[in-house]
């Protein structure tokens, strides 16, 4: 689904990304973790080109996204994201958050659009809350909306960033469990984390990453409890 | 003291003339300053450098010369040049909007770089193109952080268009200084003109306020 060949991304004379190469399949669930400045989001981010990719090449469901001239539009109506500060329209409610690119986009009638999105609001947890604003709502609903907000291209890949990072610890389980619905649909999912139990649990693999490498890559197993990188047994140890 | 009474009722028909001609010039002007403050405004913002430096030259020559200046040029230095005379109002109207438009270009500007990058990448990353983005998303929230300082360039113009009576535009401060040359009863008549200002001044920038104050809550 995801294919990733000696991908490099500088920003300036900084290369923050140098040389990553994976495969991901669908259905997956890949969780990405390592320190902070670690180029995880980076390359998150390049997986749907809001970095223009330095050299290498992402292929997309077939189609690389490194050539310039992939309508890169079209690519990204099949891969969701979600950010970390959630980024939902403040002007536009939680309804029209998730009809606005069905509509625009993909030109549904308004009824398609309107009952496809209270569908995803419900989903994840939220048919109460359709008509009010963004900023009416606690972090990790913002987040869930964020989430239906992306689910409602019916994409193919999902990519968090960091997810819930800014969040309440008390919210963190909510939008967790939505993602774990969503892994457990079958969707293929990467996801920039820090929680360490979502991705021992949910994660299908877990890509460990520092200074722009890929140190490691392995079932959450090989990478928690058998590692033999020293890097990475640093990294965990610090943090678990 | 040499003080006329009578004068501050007389000048009045004179000064209702002149506001009607103020608040027309101001109106027209600045609607037109909307429009050429919203394309260079956004022709600032364009990645191709050629767009962005013809935007810059504009917003740049019309902020940094006096709009006095500005009023010659347009009314007596062009129409010289070119051998033609320009109707006085449509001079008015048209310095107006051009030199409104360079301020009102800056609040364009700065209203869409102030709405977070984070708003861009969402539509984006939902496969909204880049003008889809900006109708649909960036601009109704440039929109609103425009508003205050947009109310605040329409009073600066309405204020600047006393600058219109050196070319005998019969708005208000003209109407003033007609009165003021005939009757000599200068100071009724500046006292009065302020006082005409102050008419619309004080409610635009209450409604201001209260514009701004409704726009937080929100």
């Amino acid at each position: 689904m995801i294919k990733v060949t000696d991908l490099h991304k500088s920003f300036g004379d900084n290369e923050v990304l140098t040389g990553i190469t994976t495969d991901i399949d669908a259905q997956e669930v890949v969780c990405v973790i390592g320190p902070s400045g670690s180029g995880k989001s980076t390359f998150l981010r390049c997986l749907n080109r809001l970095e223009d990719i330095t050299s290498g090449e992402v292929v997309i469901d077939g189609v690389n996204i490194a050539d310039p001239k992939t309508n890169i539009n079209k690519v990204r109506q099949d891969v969701g994201m979600v950010f970390q500060h959630f980024n939902l329209f403040p002007h536009k409610s939680v309804l029209e958050n998730v009809t606005l690119a069905p509509l625009k986009v993909k030109h549904e009638t308004k009824e398609e659009a309107r009952s496809h999105s209270l569908d995803l609001l419900g989903k994840v947890g939220l048919s109460d809350k359709a008509d009010d604003y963004p900023s009416s709502l606690s972090g990790g609903q913002k987040q869930r909306v964020a989430i239906a907000r992306s689910l409602s291209m019916n994409p193919k890949i999902m990519l968090f960033d960091e997810p819930t990072s800014a969040l309440d610890p008390e919210l963190v389980g909510d939008v967790l469990a939505v993602m774990k619905d969503l892994a457990n649909e079958g969707m293929t999912m990467v996801v920039v984390t820090h929680e360490m139990g979502f991705a021992k649990e949910v994660g299908d693999r877990v890509f460990f990453m520092d200074e722009g490498k890929m140190v490691e890559e392995g079932t959450p197993e090989q990478v928690f409890e058998q590692t033999s990188h020293e890097r990475t047994k640093s990294f965990l140890s610090k943090i678990l | 003291m040499n003080l006329n009474p009578e004068a501050f009722v007389d000048i009045i028909p004179y000064l209702v003339t002149g506001l009607w001609y103020t608040l027309i010039i101001t109106l027209v002007g600045v609607a037109l300053g909307c429009v050429l403050g919203t394309i260079f405004g956004l022709m600032r913002l364009s990645k191709n450098g050629f767009i962005k430096a013809i935007a810059s030259i504009y917003v740049e020559v019309l902020r940094g010369t006096p709009l006095l200046a500005q009023i010659f040029f347009f009314h007596f230095g062009i129409p010289n040049l070119l051998g033609f005379n320009l109707d006085a109002l449509v001079s008015a109207i048209v310095v107006i909007a051009i030199n409104s438009g360079a301020y009102i270009a800056e609040i364009v500007r700065g209203g869409v770089q102030s709405v977070d990058q984070g708003q861009i990448e969402a539509g984006r990353s939902l496969g909204l193109n880049s003008r889809q983005t900006m109708r649909y998303i960036i601009w109704p929230q440039a929109l609103k952080i425009m508003i205050p300082p947009f109310g605040n360039q329409f009073i600066i113009s309405l204020k600047d268009t006393s600058l219109l009576s050196s070319i005998a535009v019969a708005e208000l401060m003209y109407q003033a200084q007609t009165y003021s040359s005939i009757t000599f009863d200068a100071f009724e008549a500046y006292f009065m003109v302020c006082l005409f200002y102050l008419m619309i001044t004080i409610p635009a920038s209450l409604l201001l306020r209260y514009t701004e104050r409704r726009l937080e809550r929100s």
